[in-house]
């Protein structure tokens, strides 16, 4: 069986994404849903209809209609608007946990896969404990302790992310550490840390682009839930988790477009961002398919 | 003969693993509540103290030393099972969580055995028939648990059971206000109301557990169900499977006791992970059920700044956790059937 190695650089890796894109629908759907979380980020609040904070209470709990597409809520604030508006928030906390648990959990992963010993073990000790919690319930309890905020809530989650960036990194860089192209660079003269930097570190970043992925799903997920019990986001500002929680009161009472719409949108973000992991996957590494 | 022993030994063993993920615990929880900013007996005094009462919990707690000193302060308060007083309610937070702890553990439990109830056959039979309707079902219920946030799905299954079709009851608790809550004798409410032989409550009981354990237990199945299809499709494709079937065996016969045998392991090594997702999500779920348990009592303290009564909580699910794992990894080395033969 050959297996196919991802091309080096340029048409031949784009006719690869080209085939991959074209042999799996659902890629190539979860790709123009990405696109278009991006750009709703990008402009969407210069796109919607209503200003997403202004509530009239002559239009309080309409249900979906040509005016309001998603219905207004309780205090007659536009549902879709607020949706639309909501994507960049959404994005961003995740995007910036990710981002910081990416740099640490690798920058810590690496050296400790590269140099081994009491590095390796006092890194490995400590994301053995945080992995010792239920990883929401210590988010919860680092936002009580740090201070009910949005910046807090991103370093909960990229906190309670790091482990599954630092063992990846640590599994990447060991099984690297004495391949014959380190080998080749150490006897050029290369020191340690810039072989890690310059030769090791760039291989293993297909294998992390594929954790970023399936990784942005779950943060989305993660901070929406903190929202959803109060933690972070504030009312009235508009945030998925938030405005599900806002509309869960009124789900008994039949107006359940105030909770449903953020909550299909938030549901969207999280599998397109799963969708976009497989497919990912298969590009990086051909071989495990599932 | 030496089977039996080795087992015990390597259990054994595992409880002394677990001795330092507990110590890691303490010391993160104890740190969490050294982080908070500004001067931390202010905080456990709560907004309405006066000076007096936050120099009484200063000195209590020892913040007015050195961090060592008040970490032994911590573990001797610890040791008691002292987890200070709640703000809230003006009970002992031991007091509170322990009260709640049975209810979080009903739903926990009762959405875990019906996710794995459901999880594991749909993973075999999604591995024997590959690319039939089951396996198309079994990877659309994966996808679809992954992605969709516990809390929207239990809020979509009350629009649909309480609102549209008026199946289920109001979804406020663990049992409808009609009701006295049956004697406590294991604290789960089915249990107790059928030993009292009270089938009117018991009924009332299921009635209100049903959606928020579905809601859980549709969240759980996901990543069970897919391990499960993933290892069975690997042990099937075994070369001891081929032979069995060569050898004439029964179908059920080749893919219990030969296949499912071995793909177990993996399945019950994921479990870990799929504690970790679940005590996080039963937190959802209370709040959103109204569940009387200790994520709902964690979520009111977080709003009332109660911080003793969160560390509390967040101490208390790492410790189930790490028990959880543990109860996982006895069961693993009961079952795995290589553990003992090279003794």
């Amino acid at each position: 069986m050959s297996s196919t190695v991802l091309p080096a650089r340029g048409r031949p890796m784009l006719r690869h994404v080209k085939h991959v894109l074209r042999s799996n629908r659902m890629t190539t759907l979860a790709f123009g849903l990405f696109v278009m979380f991006v750009v709703l980020a990008l402009v969407g609040p210069s796109l919607v209809p209503y200003d997403p904070l202004a509530s009239s209470s002559a239009q309080s709990l309409q249900p979906p209609s040509g005016a309001h597409w998603f219905g207004t809520d309780n205090v007659g604030r536009d549902v879709f608007s607020r949706v639309v508006v909501a994507t960049r928030l959404d994005m961003l906390i995740s995007v910036s946990a990710v981002a910081l648990s990416f740099v640490l959990g690798s920058a810590i992963g690496s050296l400790a896969g590269y140099y081994g010993g009491w590095l390796d073990r006092i890194s490995g000790r400590l994301i053995d404990t945080i992995m010792a919690f239920p990883l929401f319930v210590l988010a919860m309890g680092i936002v009580a302790a740090l201070g009910n905020t949005v910046i807090n809530v991103v370093y909960a989650t990229a906190i309670i992310n790091l482990p599954f960036y630092a063992r990846l990194a640590r599994t990447e860089v060991m099984v690297r550490r004495n391949a014959g192209f380190v080998l080749a660079a150490r006897l050029s003269g290369n020191r340690g840390l810039r072989i890690l930097a310059t030769q090791i570190f760039p291989n293993t970043l297909p294998p992390m682009m594929v954790q970023i992925s399936l990784n942005l799903g779950w943060a989305i997920l993660n901070a929406a839930g903190l929202s959803f019990i109060g933690l972070g986001v504030r009312p009235p500002t508009a945030e998925w988790g938030i405005m599900v929680a806002e509309g869960a009161n009124y789900i008994v009472s039949g107006e359940w477009w105030l909770a449903i719409f953020p909550g299909v949108a938030l549901m969207l973000a999280v599998f397109t961002f799963n969708l976009l992991g497989d497919g990912m996957r298969d590009l990086v590494d051909p071989q495990r398919r599932t | 003969m030496a089977k039996p022993r080795a087992k015990l030994i390597l259990i054994g063993h595992r409880l002394v693993q677990a001795v330092p993920t507990l110590i890691g615990i303490i010391i993160v929880t104890f740190l969490l509540t050294r982080a908070l900013p500004g001067d931390p007996a202010v905080y456990f005094a709560g907004p309405t103290a006066d000076a007096a009462t936050i120099a009484q919990v200063r000195h209590q707690f020892g913040f007015d030393r050195s961090l060592p000193v008040q970490f032994w302060v911590y573990c001797k308060q610890l040791s008691t099972g002292d987890l200070g007083q709640s703000l809230s309610t003006g009970q002992s937070v031991a007091q509170e969580l322990l009260a709640r702890l049975p209810a979080s553990l009903e739903l926990t439990l009762t959405a875990l055995l019906a996710a794995i109830g459901i999880a594991v056959p749909l993973g075999i039979l999604a591995a024997t028939r590959p690319d039939s309707w089951v396996d198309h079902l079994c990877r659309f219920v994966v996808t679809a648990g992954v992605s969709l946030p516990t809390f929207f799905t239990g809020l979509a299954l009350i629009y649909v059971f309480y609102y549209q079709l008026g199946w289920s009851p109001a979804p406020m608790g663990r049992l409808d206000i009609q009701f006295i809550s049956p004697p406590g004798i294991t604290g789960f409410y089915v249990i107790d109301s059928l030993l009292a032989g009270d089938f009117e409550t018991f009924r009332a009981a299921v009635g209100q557990l049903i959606l928020p354990a579905a809601t859980l237990a549709l969240f759980t199945l996901a990543p069970i169900a897919r391990m499960t299809r993933a290892a069975m499709l690997q042990t099937l494709a075994g070369e001891f499977v081929r032979t069995a079937r060569a050898a004439g065996l029964s179908r059920g016969r080749v893919l219990m006791s030969y296949a499912f045998a071995n793909a177990l392991m993996p399945v019950v090594t994921t479990l870990g992970m799929v504690f970790s997702f679940m005590l996080g999500a039963n937190v959802l779920v209370e709040k959103v059920f109204a569940w009387p348990g200790i994520g709902s009592f964690a979520i009111d303290a977080l709003v009332a700044s109660d911080y003793a009564s969160v560390q509390g909580f967040v101490l208390t699910m790492a410790v189930l956790f790490v028990l959880l794992n543990l109860l996982v990894d006895i069961v693993y080395t009961l079952i795995d059937p290589r553990v003992g033969l090279a003794a």
